[in-house]
């Protein structure tokens, strides 16, 4: 879902890094609070910080032919909240912003807010959503960040349909070519990272260490069958 | 709960590695080479760019790039290893307290049990049929595995 470097009209890239800076502050201040009230809950930020690091780096290949990674911060974003995964986004994406050449210093801003952003909230909604519901805790955590992977590649679609609309379809016409592209090929990896997902907190649920128990996610369905 | 782990697993197994047999190269562009087959999603939108905005150039080249994908691999390798070890430090360090704390506190209800099972044997009155000492690890063991695996079945139950 990065925007490379330099590809993005000054405007845009200026204007992304502006709606992304509030989200930034929110975030670390959501995580120093965080903190502050659960000090034993560091070290499973740096598990929720290494999950987005260790499937961000995957790149996986799809039906559409070519490859793309999962983002990895659904995780996070069902324990922590989703304000505090836009940090850790930034973080991910600025490495590899300056080590990798993936994605870049000018559109930072653009692939913050689509990665950083955009999917922990999606992710957030859905699993709030679903749990309103009353269904199964894994049906939800999977929905959660399969949704948010993919609305994450939307997300990046519209960025780029936006700042190169085609010249006779315009904006739409463009979101359907970069869709293509983008969303089409996430599909089956966002099915994979919903289930890597499950995996990952059917095994936090199973040992029930106890900075676990006191999360909200753990407490899911609880309140359902007491 | 262990079966189902293992069927999600092979779904994501599956699903990575269909794609290789079921995909096929994409039409080339006239007057290109056929777009390689898995490459970045990140290439095809630039080049999608290109066929949108042919006049449109990059106003701004990354600091730093990769000397080659042999190197580019090298640090994506690095940032996952990064993670997956940051988990299992984790993972590993929770188990161990967690079955460290179990440990700690299953031994507890088996003095009662113990002393109930000397009881039932008093009251049979076979004072000849060996020794206390001799029966104890036999009726302390289903006493100490009792809590621990009822507890094991509590988060069972939990967990799913």
């Amino acid at each position: 879902m990065h925007i490379m470097e330099g590809f993005l009209p000054p405007a845009h890239a200026l204007g992304w890094a502006a709606a992304a800076v509030p989200f930034v502050a929110w975030g670390l201040r959501s995580i120093g609070r965080g903190l502050q009230a659960h000090p034993e809950r560091r070290m499973l930020l740096g598990v929720a910080a290494a999950f987005a690091f260790l499937l961000s780096a995957l790149k996986l290949p799809s039906v559409t032919g070519s490859c793309s990674h999962p983002t990895g911060v659904g995780l996070g974003a069902l324990l922590f909240g989703p304000a505090a995964m836009v940090p850790v986004g930034f973080v991910v994406l600025l490495f590899q912003a300056l080590l990798l050449a993936h994605g870049g210093l000018t559109t930072l801003g653009a692939n913050v807010f689509s990665m950083a952003i955009v999917g922990p909230f999606v992710s957030y909604g859905v699993f709030r959503a679903v749990g309103a519901l009353g269904l199964p805790r894994s049906i939800a955590v999977f929905l959660a960040a399969c949704l948010g992977d993919l609305a994450t590649y939307v997300t990046t679609s519209l960025q780029l349909a936006w700042a190169f609309p085609d010249a006779a379809g315009g904006v739409p016409a463009s979101f359907v070519k970069f869709a293509g592209i983008f969303a089409l090929t996430q599909v089956p990896i966002a099915i994979s990272e919903g289930l890597l997902t499950v995996l990952v907190t059917n095994a936090m649920a199973r040992f029930n260490a106890d900075e676990l128990r006191a999360l909200p996610l753990m407490a899911y369905g609880r309140r359902e069958r007491a | 709960m262990k079966v189902r782990n293992w069927l999600i697993l092979a779904a994501v197994v599956l699903l990575t590695v269909l794609p290789l047999w079921l995909a096929s190269a994409p039409p080339a562009q006239p007057g290109a080479d056929a777009p390689a087959l898995f490459g970045g999603s990140d290439d095809r939108a630039q080049k999608a760019i290109g066929s949108i905005a042919p006049g449109y150039k990059p106003w701004f080249a990354p600091l730093i790039e990769p000397a080659s994908s042999e190197i580019a691999s090298l640090l994506f390798a690095l940032q996952a290893a990064i993670g997956a070890g940051v988990i299992g430090y984790w993972l590993g360090g929770a188990v161990t307290r967690e079955r460290a704390k179990r440990a700690a506190a299953s031994p507890a209800p088996r003095p009662i049990d113990a002393v109930a099972a000397d009881t039932r044997e008093s009251a049979a009155g076979s004072p000849t049929r060996g020794s206390p000492a001799a029966e104890s690890p036999a009726a302390g063991s289903p006493a100490a595995a009792g809590p621990a695996s009822s507890a094991t079945t509590a988060q069972e139950h939990r967990a799913g």
